[in-house]
């Protein structure tokens, strides 16, 4: 559940640019063994070795998922970002060893559902490409409705339309074009489950619009990874450990516990599996809450989640 | 090693037996001379040689045994097997985990042969070579989970993880310490619990839960359980108290060493990939007392554990009536000398027992 977890050794055997932001990257087991098969919509965590500075990124697995010789990730360059995606654009190249960690889900498909809307932004539609292929295999209906900047934006749009005319719409804003959201939500067959992965606004229009229009929650499916903010460098004292460490600014807490050596869990590393929370022992100043884990009594000063969650103040002592 | 399967029962004449071998491997549950109740969970992720936690699925001398055993529990009763449309995949999931666990495990004993979707499962213990192709129930004589369950030692809950919960939505379950898939089916976690008695318990379920709904891929775990059993019976369900229920009013005196058996439950948990479902085989083990005390440590121990243990435990496991004779048999085995630490047997150090 952490840095004890299992990890697959790749090589990159492909590394394909789909337009200005967007590129493919394929992989295949090291020695040549079969990957694990996994479920649509799980993801993996990318380390990448960056000079002295071990990077670890997570991305959703967008191949076949019941194809065993090759796993597929498309990473858009976040220029903004803290350097994972901008390195692996510009530095890791066909033929590089990496290591990935083993796939882990937090945005199944629900099997029991009669029929999956799914609603995509950006490079939100990656989950999708493997739920997608799942579904075919298994037999489901399902609907994607998928809203991109651009034609040339739409990674994917092209062989998604062309495999499945019927059910898959793009919505371009290019061309003025938004998701009949609510029309949507209004019209679909008990049973039908919704998810969405995209940029957060969209995620907060599809959750409320859904709320608002009597959507059991348990029918309404989302992801969002969130990167790790930049801010002030702070100390934190590790009460278990004994050790004090000092998180850098461009660093979240959780790498600044790896990088001094500290067995710290974690699944997704951003915000939204709740395997890194921690107990905070005492503290003097501001937690910066920036998960999606936390209930919001939870976040009265008892417990922190190191992976996206930073702290301003004279003192903290964390149960680590 | 190559392992001699019994042909043996585990009702009527009950002529189930341990060999040594088996005695000797047998999962003691008490790592110190009391027992408090945890949840006590750990990697699965191998163990010392020979033992049972070596390998992802245990193999003993009781398998063709309890798998004919499991035919005839099936054939009175289908409804032990059950497996909601949903769950297929998750099916074909566990069909391929035994299938390749197995396969790379004992060698000698099953084979997998895959080609693209075209699989040939040789299982030579049992007499099986069936050629299928993956993810086509139809050409298989079973749906896949009852097909490799009624192959593989255990009982089977799989469940269902969505909601924040875990559903028992299919399961193959035959062997089961009293409590029933019929019923069960298609529940939620703490449905399957209820009644949970006490407040303070209820922490313990939700930190249980919390941690199964985070097992991963690659990363299996795994739990001991224990409770005590009259005769050799695998199957001690709820449906059947009736026949089993009044085993426990024969116990004497003179039987009971022969009679009384200690029943281990190695419980496992494995995230399934494609389905991202959860299984939990429910592996048991029985020892009778008088195997048992073979090994002085072990003698030793459970004598004070079941001496020790609080009433509503005893209670609870079932065996509070008969507690008095099982500690008068078990006495003559303590004589109060301290024993290692940890569940091994520890044969060549620890002292013989001192009459
Ligand atoms: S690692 Fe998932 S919430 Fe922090």
């Amino acid at each position: 559940m952490s840095a004890g977890l299992e990890k697959l050794p790749v090589i990159v055997t492909a590394k394909v640019k789909l337009n200005d932001l967007v590129t493919r990257f394929e992989f295949a087991h090291a020695s040549g063994k079969a990957l694990p098969p996994f479920s649509g919509g799980a993801h993996t965590v990318v380390e990448m070795q960056d000079g002295a500075k071990t990077r670890l990124n997570p991305y959703s697995l967008m191949s076949d998922p019941m194809d065993p010789t090759q796993y597929a990730i498309s990473v858009r360059r976040d220029a903004a970002g803290r350097g994972g995606s901008v390195f692996l654009h510009d530095k890791v190249q066909v033929g590089d060893k990496l290591m990935l960690g083993m796939p882990v889900n937090l945005f199944a498909l629900d099997l029991t559902a009669r029929k999956h809307l799914m609603i995509a932004g950006g490079i939100g539609i990656t989950p999708f490409v493997a739920q997608i292929k799942q579904l075919q295999t298994t037999g489901g209906a399902f609907e994607l409705h998928y809203s991109a900047r651009s034609q040339a934006l739409a990674s994917y749009a092209d062989d998604l339309r062309a495999a499945h005319p019927k059910r898959v719409n793009l919505y371009l804003d290019d061309q003025n074009q938004q998701i009949p959201l609510e029309r949507l939500l209004s019209g679909q067959p008990p049973g039908t489950h919704v998810y969405v992965c995209g940029p957060r606004g969209m995620i907060d229009w599809v959750l409320a619009t859904a709320e608002r229009l009597g959507w059991p929650p348990e029918a309404v499916h989302s992801e969002e990874f969130l990167a790790p903010q930049s801010g002030k460098p702070f100390t934190v004292d590790l009460a278990q450990t004994g050790k004090t460490i000092t998180v850098g600014e461009h660093e979240s807490l959780l790498e600044a516990m790896e990088r001094e050596g500290v067995d710290a869990p974690y699944l997704c590393r951003g915000g939204a599996c709740g395997q890194c929370e921690t107990r905070v022992i005492a503290h003097d100043g501001t937690l910066q809450h920036n998960d999606h884990w936390l209930e919001d009594d939870e976040r009265d000063g008892s417990k922190i989640m190191p992976c996206v969650s930073r702290f301003e103040g004279s003192r903290l002592v964390l149960d680590r | 090693m190559t392992i001699q399967f019994n042909d043996e029962t585990f009702r009527d004449d009950y002529t189930f037996r341990n060999s040594e071998w088996a005695i000797r491997r047998f999962p003691f549950p008490f790592h110190e001379d009391s027992y408090m109740y945890s949840v006590n969970m750990e990697r699965h992720r191998g163990g010392p040689e020979g033992s049972v936690y070596e390998k992802r699925f245990d193999v003993d001398e009781h398998y063709i045994s309890e798998m004919r055993d499991r035919a005839q529990v099936l054939a009175d009763d289908p409804l032990r097997c059950q497996s909601l449309p949903h769950m297929t995949l998750a099916g074909w999931d566990l069909l391929e985990l035994i299938m390749v666990s197995k396969s790379e495990d004992y060698p000698d004993l099953f084979e997998l042969h895959r080609d693209g979707a075209t699989w040939r499962w040789v299982n030579k213990p049992l007499g099986i070579d069936d050629t299928f192709t993956f993810m086509d129930e139809s050409s298989l004589p079973y749906g896949p989970m009852e097909y490799i369950t009624r192959q593989t030692q255990g009982d089977f809950a799989v469940l269902d993880q969505r909601e924040n919960n875990l559903w028992m939505d299919a399961g193959m379950v035959t062997t089961q310490a009293d409590w029933s898939l019929d019923f069960d089916i298609g529940m939620n976690f703490f449905e399957w619990h209820a009644p949970v008695p006490m407040a303070h318990e209820m922490g313990v379920f939700k930190r249980a839960l919390k941690f199964l709904l985070n097992v991963q891929q690659g990363s299996p775990a795994r739990r001991l359980n224990w409770t005590m059993t009259v005769n050799p019976l695998l199957d001690t369900s709820p449906e059947n108290y009736h026949k089993w229920g009044i085993q426990k009013t024969m116990l004497t005196p003179e039987n009971v060493g022969r009679k009384q058996h200690l029943r281990v439950e190695l419980q496992t948990f494995f995230r399934l990939p494609r389905s991202n479902a959860l299984v939990f085989p429910i592996r048991c083990y029985l020892i009778a007392l008088e195997d048992l005390v073979t090994v002085p440590k072990w003698g030793r121990r459970l004598h004070r554990v079941i001496r020790d243990l609080p009433e509503e435990l005893a209670t609870y496991k079932g065996f509070i009536d008969n507690r008095p004779m099982i500690l008068d048999y078990l006495s003559q085995y303590d004589d109060g000398q301290t024993t290692s630490p940890g569940i091994w047997p520890d044969l060549d150090t620890e002292p013989p027992l001192r009459r």
